[in-house]
């Protein structure tokens, strides 16, 4: 079992090239189950190359357990990986695929044979050993590589790039349990690719988002939602993701439209910066036909229902916002007024911590 | 009464009738024109039924069962050269880049070489007195080369010409074939621990089969029809040391021995077909 940390990790795939990778430093702590979340192109996959061993990292120290085996070569690291499309060995049977890597590193036939059996009944496809792996359909072709890489006893980490992309949705949610259950039997630490965020949020204890070849906040999924570190955060995770008024900041009080929300904690800059917004979730925002202390007078310009509830498009100085309505909420389209239950400010992107809203429950909002 | 009658239309035929038109012109009048001379003795204008004796003929002639078998040995020495020559060359051509380009283009020259010119060029480099090879290896290796004069000579002459001509084609194959591995299976075997020869013989070839399925039968259809290159370069000769099928075909042909030599491509023709019929079938397999 290993821990594994990246410190000050930096990777360019050309010599003064972009960087694929720009000062990651991050800790998968043993025995955890991660999503790295992000858009196309962000670096995720990356980054798994990097702990695997397949690519090299052009600066900073990849740390498993202590020992840093950024120049280790990948058959000496206790890692496996599972790739997007199922990679398997198609001119063996299922169980030679399973005894290859232990065959490679000189395991015995029997005691390889015998592992190999463990595992497939651990992922329930024992009864297809003696078939050859090329006729399998695509989902039980991606648990054979699963089972591949969980065969080596040593390995302590296991990486997933994408592994769900190719496989039917109803057959999905059968490899999530799968891995699901490998992970309570035998306890790795599980590193899981993703551009989904429901897989992503639903599959790991803890999610790490990354843009641009930076990691912007590793968190549980909750805290990704209720307390988004920045901007980029905030728009990537939800669905719609988080809406952005600009913010007047005066005299340590943030308003929008006139009305005053939040107290900036003193020490930070009280008279503002341009930068400065107002951002708060959708499901956060609750509609009123009369005005009152901290309402928001918005103007609301388009009704949708979406079955559970209502998505409301509303303008507010100019800016628009979305609201997410219970259906016993409907508002009605034209003037109105909107309060938030949380929300949070913003400074030149990332969230300005301890303001204090105005007019709300102590604890209703920690951000 | 008003029972429905599905309209029918075979208008739809006349769309295939150009490509039937032409292929009963080029391929089944003159098959059938050769099937008809099999069967007959023909002299001047008079033309006589012989039934399947030209066949009998052909088959128990040693001139030809001698041709037979050296194409058959040809061929076969051919596959066993030039296939797994074609696979080291696959395999060892750079990935990418101006490198990749240039050594693609190098290595395909031979094939754009009009046949003859090959054996032009051959029958030149290879002599003794004034060939760059022949001067080499007579002179400075210091062998005895003379492919006009010595019958082994003159049979690996031909065969290096053969494999200097036609590897390329292998290599050029597996070479499309690599590079339609994904990056995946190399890595995946990486973490495997997989050795080289592993990766060639899990990851590779098992991925090469559909394109030496194909390098296969190529190059065994088309060194089992060698002619041009050979006719130039030896005429079939020392004595009948490369005299193969389709030399010996033509001298019949030439001298209008139409009946003998219409039972012999006959006989040629489904061998040919019998042959890539049992490689395919047996390719398919693996």
């Amino acid at each position: 079992m290993a821990e594994i940390r990246l410190v000050d990790l930096n990777h360019q795939y050309d010599v003064g090239g972009a960087y694929a990778l720009k000062d990651v430093n991050l800790t998968w702590d043993d025995g955890g189950a991660y999503a790295l979340l992000g858009p196309s192109g962000c670096g995720k996959t990356t980054m798994l190359n990097i702990i695997s061993g397949l690519v090299r990292p052009s600066e900073g120290a990849v740390m498993f357990n202590d020992v840093d085996v950024a120049r280790t070569s990948t058959a000496d690291r206790d890692i496996a990986q599972v790739f997007q499309f199922p990679v398997i060995y198609e001119s063996m049977t299922v169980r030679e695929n399973l005894e290859f890597p232990l065959r490679n590193r000189g395991i015995s036939k029997r005691d390889a044979s015998a592992r190999a059996v463990e595992i497939a009944e651990l992922l329930q496809i024992d009864h297809m050993m003696k078939r050859r792996a090329q006729q399998l359909t695509a989902d039980a072709k991606q648990l054979v590589s699963l089972a591949r890489a969980l065969v080596r006893r040593e390995v302590s980490a296991i990486l997933f790039d994408e592994p769900l992309t190719v496989i039917d949705p109803q057959k999905k949610w059968e490899l999530r349990q799968a891995l699901k259950r490998v992970h309570a039997e035998l306890n790795h630490t599980l590193v899981y690719v993703t551009h989904d965020q429901t897989e992503a949020l639903t599959f790991a204890d803890e999610v790490v988002v990354m843009n641009a070849g930076g990691v912007m906040q590793k968190g549980t999924p909750v805290d990704l939602f209720e307390q988004p570190a920045n901007t980029f955060v905030g728009n990537f995770i939800g669905s719609p993701g988080m809406n952005f008024f600009s913010a007047k900041v005066e005299n340590g009080v943030a308003s929008l439209a006139g009305t005053k929300l939040l107290e900036v904690p003193s020490g930070t800059q009280a008279n503002g910066d341009p930068s400065d917004v107002i951002g708060v979730r959708p499901e956060f925002v609750r509609w009123h036909s009369t005005p009152a202390d901290q309402r928001v007078p918005v103007t609301v310009t388009k009704l949708n229902d979406v079955g559970t509830a209502v998505m409301a498009t509303f303008t507010v100085d100019g800016a628009t916002g979305m609201a997410r309505l219970p259906i016993s909420d409907r508002p009605e389209t034209g003037p109105g007024w909107v309060s938030f239950s949380r929300l949070q400010l913003f400074r030149n992107g990332d969230s300005l911590d301890n303001c204090k809203p105005i007019g709300l429950a102590e604890g209703a909002s920690r951000a | 009464m008003t029972q429905a009658v599905k309209p029918r239309d075979n208008r739809a035929w006349y769309l295939v009738a150009p490509v039937m038109v032409s292929i009963v012109f080029t391929a089944v009048i003159p098959l059938m024109m050769v099937i008809n001379y099999s069967v007959q003795d023909i002299f001047g204008q008079s033309r006589l039924f012989v039934g399947a004796d030209w066949f009998n003929k052909t088959l128990e002639d040693p001139a030809f069962r001698g041709s037979f078998l050296r194409n058959l040995a040809f061929s076969i020495q051919v596959l066993i050269i030039q296939i797994p020559l074609g696979i080291v060359l696959g395999l060892g051509l750079p990935k990418k880049g101006w490198r990749s380009s240039m050594a693609l283009v190098l290595m395909a020259m031979p094939l754009l070489i009009p046949f003859n010119v090959v054996g032009t060029i051959w029958l030149v480099f290879a002599r003794g007195d004034i060939g760059l090879g022949g001067y080499f290896l007579n002179n400075i290796v210091g062998l005895d080369i003379n492919y006009a004069q010595d019958s082994f000579d003159a049979w690996t002459t031909v065969l290096v010409m053969d494999t200097w001509h036609w590897t390329p084609l292998v290599a050029l194959l597996v070479y499309a074939g690599l590079r339609a591995i994904p990056d995946a299976y190399y890595q995946a075997a990486t973490i495997d621990g997989a050795s080289k020869f592993a990766i060639f013989r899990y990851v590779q070839l098992p991925r090469l089969r559909g394109v030496l399925t194909i390098a296969v039968l190529l190059r065994f259809m088309d060194s089992f029809m060698i002619f041009t290159e050979p006719f130039v370069l030896t005429g079939g000769g020392p004595g009948d040391t490369t005299n193969f099928l389709s030399i010996s075909l033509a001298q019949l042909a030439q001298a209008f021995n139409l009946g003998p030599a219409a039972a012999y491509s006959l006989v040629y023709f489904f061998f040919i077909q019998l042959s890539c019929f049992i490689f395919f079938t047996i390719l398919k397999r693996f």
